[in-house]
């Protein structure tokens, strides 16, 4: 396992404004070497990564060229540049992969086995490559379980994380990022900056804000599609677009009317947005039928003296004449409270005011002609007559039980095979022979202790006394071996060592199986050694399992031959099952000779 | 609960369910005679009314092709039929117990089926527990219920999900099983039945000791058990039948819909009907496989 060493050409620079020199940098497993172009040039380098600290890097896509800056123990730093990207990343991985070895030595043989199998078997991204390593370094049992396996040969790196394939999807999809949604502070409440002298507002207006009033106000959207920048640029626009919301918020409605009268541009903005009145009324064809949106219609109260929402000082109050250069600020929260609901759905990069617009544009659907049959049916789905109308099941797949008494019937038929064959043969027989003779028998010596009566020592003291001993003895024996408590783990009354090694054995036992039982049936060759190898190491476990049988205390050998025999039987079942293969692999290569001889 | 301490006469009362396994074809190959097993469960049952007057004893015969009630301390009567010779109790309990084996016998001859040698262990236990409910039911006071099973004959591993059945509404209802097992292998049902429920099994080394094991260890109420001693089985057999073919089995598969046990793969859940999924390959490890552990 030697890492192959990196030869790159590149220039060293003492400081980031020094030309640098150029030379060959040699990266090899624990140092790197620098050798300039020109012997007789003082800047050689030989330095271990045991001094290394940390190393940066520029940029790929920077306009920087590539840099490596490697930054050692005494808070000095070695600068390369190279002479392209790629050489770069060679050698700023090497050091890396360098760096995480220093980290522990746990970590290292990580690393270190990690990198050996990828090197032989595939290439992994270095993303899961540390994916893996954070996981086991989270989990002890899994990096243990790792070193012994991965580190000794008996499964490769693939292997063992491909029956863990979940544990490094699951965490990858944690670290998906979440997505901004819709900001819910109102857009429309920007303010404008006054700067006092003169009577000049300023508006900020940044790409997102642009966004956020398209979304929020079809209208103005449409009429930027229109307008910018066929008929007027785009500072224009907005110039016209705040005027109307200082109209606005002036509420100064007559002022409104006026100059939208004489100017038809500005009159877009300040007019009802036509698109959302569309939106409004088709939602309204989605609300229940049966309701009568029309006479809910003057229920606001909003037209009674008193009543009203206070909105920068003033209260919305509804004047009747130019109705549609008004707006209320139930529309406007309304408006913002459904955009922000709906979400962001777009993924344009909000630089360019033009694509938002259009992108805009496709994610709102047309209303479909489909929308009126729609609304028919649903109103005669409404204003059907209950006893009148069709059944409207839902087909579902009805739940079957069945009845009971089929399984306790059969289960005659079915009852002479349930005991041991031999049991079965004699007591079978012994049964036709005495059915009434065992009645008889029975009958007989019920009516015996009716004659006789009960006798007047019922238990002879002898027995007695052996019972008593019995149960004594078995109860302090039970006391002793299960523990005053019942509950008690028998694993906290061994020894600590014993106890975990025990656990380990059990979960590496697990961990082979898992692996044993998924390679059945055998169709490929690998498949094949792999079981060879599984099955060297169980019989390894198996042997060590009875050494740890071996040396416990005889106080607690009862215990660890009980907590063993499940993990033997359970390897035992491997041990037979690959034998069997075996059996049947030899006979079936075994035909092939015999037949054609 | 119905079982609140309130409602208890004292800490000592108790109602004492006995089923008594009546097998003939047990009893005929047993080593204890059954007249002198009925001697001992008879001096047994006399000795439980003579600890508390208010102690009530139930014995339910356990036949091969029946069950029934053959004696009841509360509506016994007080004067048996053969003039003293004997207890009121052991009179009137040997004449039921007579009647109920003539029955019997007639019942397996109607029905002359195959059968594998078990008793009705199933039916006496839901008898017995049906008494219990009424008991909880009838009036303000009762004594404190636990069943005692005496049986001989083995398992019937048929019986099994009827045998689980009743075990679980023991343990809903806070009733112990205590059994004690006469037959030459241990019970795997009645280990589950006293495992599960708090109660004790006993299978006694010495047949013929049996009243010294049924009054050292079966006779105590329940408040004295908890200041007693008693047996603890080391291990018990949790292995439980499969539904096609009422095999014990130790590996198996398990419906996930309605978690009966199968011996091998079906296509189709034959208790729930749900279809399976099918495996991917030959490996059985591939799909619902439960390992049960035979002690721990």
């Amino acid at each position: 396992m030697s890492t192959p060493q990196v030869i790159k050409r590149a220039k060293y620079k003492t400081s980031i404004k020094d030309p640098g020199t150029p030379g060959l940098l040699t990266m090899m497993e624990n140092r790197f070497v620098f050798r300039p172009n020109d012997p007789t040039s003082p800047s050689k380098l030989d330095v271990g990564f045991h001094q290394i600290k940390g190393q940066k890097n520029t940029k790929e896509g920077s306009n920087k060229p590539p840099w490596l800056n490697i930054s050692n123990n005494k808070d000095g730093s070695y600068i390369f540049e190279f002479e392209s990207y790629p050489d770069l990343h060679a050698c700023r991985e090497i050091i890396a992969n360098a760096l995480e070895a220093a980290k522990g030595s746990s970590a290292a043989t990580i690393s270190s086995t990690a990198k050996a199998s990828s090197s032989t078997n595939e290439q992994y991204s270095t993303a899961e490559l540390e994916l893996r390593m954070k996981l086991m370094q989270e989990d002890s049992e899994l990096q243990k379980l790792h070193k012994q396996f991965v580190g000794s040969g008996v499964l490769t790196e693939s292997e063992f994380w491909a029956t863990r394939k979940k544990l490094l999807d699951g965490d990858s999809r944690k670290k998906s990022k979440q997505r901004v949604g819709f900001k819910s502070s109102m857009i429309l409440d920007i303010k404008p900056m006054t700067d006092g002298r003169m009577n000049k507002v300023t508006f900020n207006l940044t790409d997102e804000i642009k966004y956020q009033i398209f979304a929020l106000k079809p209208a103005v959207h449409q009429a930027y599609i229109d307008l910018v920048p066929s008929k007027m640029t785009e500072k224009d626009f907005w110039n016209k677009y705040f005027r109307a919301e200082y109209l606005h918020s002036t509420k100064n409605v007559v002022a409104a009317a006026a100059e939208a009268a004489e100017d038809e541009e500005l009159a877009i903005f300040l007019k009802e947005d036509e698109i959302l009145a569309r939106e409004a009324r088709q939602k309204i064809q989605r609300v229940d039928p049966t309701l009568d949106m029309e006479a809910d219609q003057g229920d606001d109260y909003i037209h009674l003296p008193d009543h009203g929402i206070f909105r920068d000082g003033t209260k919305d109050i509804t004047e009747l004449q130019n109705d549609q250069y008004r707006r209320t600020l139930s529309q406007d929260l309304n408006r913002q409270g459904a955009v922000v609901l709906q979400g962001r759905n777009l993924d344009v990069d909000p630089e360019d005011p033009r694509t938002i617009a259009e992108a805009l544009m496709r994610s709102r659907q047309e209303p479909s002609d489909s929308a009126v049959q729609e609304r028919l049916d649903r109103l005669t789905r409404m204003t059907e007559i209950d006893d009148l109308r069709e059944s409207h099941d839902h087909p579902v797949a009805p739940l079957c039980i069945k009845d009971p008494r089929d399984y306790f019937d059969t289960q005659q038929a079915n009852a002479l095979r349930t005991l041991d064959d031999s049991r079965t043969g004699t007591e079978q027989t012994k049964r036709k022979l005495t059915t009434e003779e065992a009645y008889g028998a029975l009958k007989e010596s019920i009516s015996k202790i009716k004659s006789i009566g009960l006798s007047n020592s019922t238990v002879k003291p002898e027995v007695a006394l052996t019972v008593f001993n019995g149960l004594t003895q078995n109860i302090s024996s039970t006391k002793y071996q299960l523990g005053k408590n019942p509950r008690e783990s028998i694993l906290d009354g061994l020894p600590n060592r014993t106890k975990e090694e025990l656990l380990h054995h059990w979960m590496s036992i697990q961990e082979l199986l898992r692996h044993f039982w998924s390679s059945y049936p055998i169709t490929t060759s690998s498949l094949y050694t792999k079981v060879g190898r599984l099955k060297d190491a169980m019989s390894q476990i198996y042997r060590q399992l009875e050494e740890i049988k071996e040396a416990v205390q005889s106080d607690f050998r009862h215990q660890v031959s009980l907590l063993v025999r499940p993990m033997h039987q359970a390897l035992d079942a491997a041990f037979q099952h690959y034998e069997a293969d075996l059996q049947k692999r030899a006979a079936k290569s075994g035909e092939l000779p015999n037949g054609n001889g | 609960m119905a079982s609140v301490p309130s409602k208890l006469y004292a800490d000592d009362v108790s109602l004492l369910m006995v089923l008594l396994d009546t097998n003939p074809f047990f009893w005929s190959s047993s080593s204890l005679p059954f007249s002198k097993f009925l001697s001992h469960v008879l001096t047994f049952l006399n000795s439980i009314l003579l600890l508390n007057q208010l102690n009530q004893v139930v014995v339910i015969a356990t036949g091969y092709s029946s069950c029934s009630y053959i004696y009841d301390s509360t509506s016994a009567p007080s004067h048996g039929s053969d003039q003293g010779r004997m207890p009121a109790l052991c009179s009137n309990l040997l004449q039921k117990l007579e009647e109920f084996v003539t029955e019997d016998e007639q019942l397996l001859k109607e029905a002359s089926a195959e059968g594998t040698p078990s008793s009705l262990l199933s039916g006496s236990l839901s008898m017995a527990l049906c008494y219990i409910q009424k008991v909880f039911r009838s009036g303000p006071m009762h004594p404190q219920p636990r069943i005692l099973c005496l049986q001989g004959s083995s398992d019937g591993p048929d019986q099994y999900v009827a045998i689980m059945n009743a075990i679980f509404s023991a343990q809903r209802s806070m009733v112990p099983i205590d059994s004690c097992y006469m037959g030459s292998h241990n019970s795997a049902f009645l280990q589950q039945a006293s495992y599960i429920t708090g109660g004790v099994y006993l299978k006694p080394q010495q047949p013929d000791g049996l009243l010294q094991y049924l009054t050292t260890v079966f006779a105590t109420d329940l408040h004295s058990r908890a200041f007693l001693q008693l047996p603890k089985s080391a291990g018990v057999d949790f292995r439980a039948s499969c539904f096609c073919h009422k095999k014990t089995i130790d590996t198996g598969y398990i419906c996930s819909v309605c978690l009966s046990i199968f011996c091998k793969h079906h296509k189709k859940c034959s208790t729930c009907g749900s279809v399976f999924g099918q495996a991917q390959s030959e490996v059985p490890s591939s799909t619902n496989r439960k390992r049960k552990a035979s002690d721990t």
